[in-house]
């Protein structure tokens, strides 16, 4: 059976005073099939995802399927100590019952109910980054939009954040646009991937896209290619 | 006209709603545009003092065309809003001085809250009122889009719609704030109340009562206290908004040292 497209994207260009950081960018995703994005730091990939979300200006055509429902995990959210802002707050921006909170924090693994009186400013890199996940999943979107959930956090934290988009990805059977400067992600999640330098440097099937050739160009440098193949 | 209970409770009204729009202020950082409208808002009083109209619609009417203004030369410049404001907002403060009759100059700038008329006190009243229930019922929006405009957008809030209307209410509180406390220090009448309660809150409910109360107290208790020592009623009530503010940084830091010991 033909998988249906929920995103195609044709000539995405932006500009930022002039200077194009996103130059003529072309892809599509499927249902239930996960796009990777990768590149170094600079390389709009950030720019990309919300232009995706709509909040950047562009050119070009972004086709979403009809009425399609949207989650986004950011790379950042505010985190000021004093800020009256308790993670309870911030799940109640989604209108949701306390019950549906308590389900949805579960399944992040935070199991100890006592930080829903805590201030985002407060809590720990790591969580907050299960809470921002926790919250994009809230409504089950047909598609998440994940921006490096690896900034700032340390290997140990960050290998369990990905552990988590794992079993997530098995139990809700995900669609994702995953932005990443981690290659290592590619393999693990990507059914496409996108190396993004500015301009398109790559795009293909997972596999077969990533080589060292296109590394090269996307990094500049001599990145040697170890393709990691063991499991979570 | 003396002292009357219409003063004071068109006073708390003001105070009531500006603490609360306050609150959202402080999240944005928009903390100075209060005092920017304030004096935005200046020739628009200046024209009404003149010619015998009401100091607030004048403000509001003047309000209007400075945001008008800045939302219009913005792009056409492509200078920062905040460059824009500044421009805008001094050159109303020169215009300003120049339309505001001499007699009334100190009344346009610092405020007099014991002479207001009875339909000041209907236009306090019922306009604090529908700010407050408009503002409660888009609150939330307003917040999740202030601390992350991606997060709002993503969940389905029309940013810019909600944005004018709250832009829409401050230039409402403001052309109200500048008959308790004048074009000068309305801007203080949103943000120190809202500054006081965040530093003792737990949480948002918390954060936007406090603002409230703390918002209606300080001009409930500077209009009394400016009344019985005949002192300018304006300076009075930022003074006991202060003092607010002052008693909550004790607390907290009361606090730290506890903790520290």
């Amino acid at each position: 059976m033909k998988k249906e497209n929920i995103l195609e994207a044709k000539n995405i260009t932006v500009s930022f005073g002039g200077e194009k950081v996103i130059n003529n960018i072309s892809f599509d995703l499927k249902d239930k099939e996960n796009l990777v994005v990768v590149g170094p730091n600079g390389a709009g990939k950030s720019v990309l995802l919300k232009t995706l979300l709509g909040t950047t200006p562009y050119e070009g055509q972004i086709n979403w399927k009809k009425d399609i429902k949207i989650g986004y995990v950011p790379q950042r959210f505010v985190q000021e100590k004093d800020l009256p802002l308790t993670v309870e707050d911030f799940f109640k921006f989604k209108k949701i019952s306390i019950n549906q909170i308590h389900e949805s924090l579960c399944s992040v693994g935070l199991h100890d109910l006592s930080i829903l009186k805590k201030k985002m400013g407060v809590i720990s890199s790591g969580q907050l980054q299960r809470i921002l996940i926790a919250w994009g999943l809230i409504n089950n979107p047909d598609i998440l939009l994940f921006d490096e959930p690896t900034t700032g956090i340390d290997i140990e934290g960050e290998e369990t954040i990905y552990n988590l988009i794992a079993k997530l990805e098995k139990e809700k059977n995900l669609t994702m646009i995953l932005i990443t400067h981690d290659l290592n992600i590619v393999y693990k999640f990507a059914d496409s991937v996108l190396c993004l330098n500015k301009k398109m440097i790559c795009y293909g099937p997972a596999q077969s896209t990533i080589n060292e050739k296109s590394l090269n160009e996307l990094y500049g440098g001599d990145i040697k290619l170890h393709k990691h193949t063991h499991e979570f | 006209m003396n002292f009357s209970i219409y003063s004071l409770i068109t006073a708390i009204f003001v105070g009531g709603i500006s603490g609360y729009l306050g609150s959202l202020m402080v999240t944005k950082k928009m903390s100075l545009v209060g005092d920017a409208m304030g004096h935005i808002a200046l020739p628009g009083m200046g024209l009404a003092l003149l010619f015998g109209h009401n100091v607030s619609l004048g403000a509001f009417a003047f309000l209007l065309l400075g945001v008008w203004v800045i939302w219009y030369l913005e792009p056409k410049t492509n200078l920062p809003t905040e460059t824009l404001v500044g421009i805008i907002f001094v050159f109303s403060l020169a215009i300003g001085f120049f339309v505001t009759p001499d007699l009334e100059l100190l009344e346009a700038l610092f405020g007099d809250i014991l002479k207001i008329s009875t339909f000041d006190f209907w236009m306090a009243v019922s306009t604090s009122s529908i700010i407050f229930f408009g503002i409660r019922k888009i609150y939330p929006k307003l917040m999740l889009g202030f601390l992350s405009e991606d997060l709002a957008i993503s969940n389905g809030i029309n940013i810019k719609k909600y944005n004018f209307l709250y832009l829409l209410a401050i230039a409402s509180i403001v052309a109200l704030g500048v008959k308790v406390v004048g074009s000068l220090l309305v801007g203080a009448l949103a943000i120190i109340p809202a500054a006081a309660a965040r530093k003792i809150s737990k949480n948002i409910s918390q954060y936007t009562l406090f603002a409230g109360v703390i918002g209606a107290l300080s001009c409930a208790i500077g209009t009394i206290v400016s009344n019985t020592y005949s002192l300018s009623a304006g300076p009075t009530v930022i003074l006991v908004s202060i003092s607010f503010f002052t008693v909550t940084l004790l607390l907290k830091n009361d606090v730290k040292t506890k903790i520290s010991v």
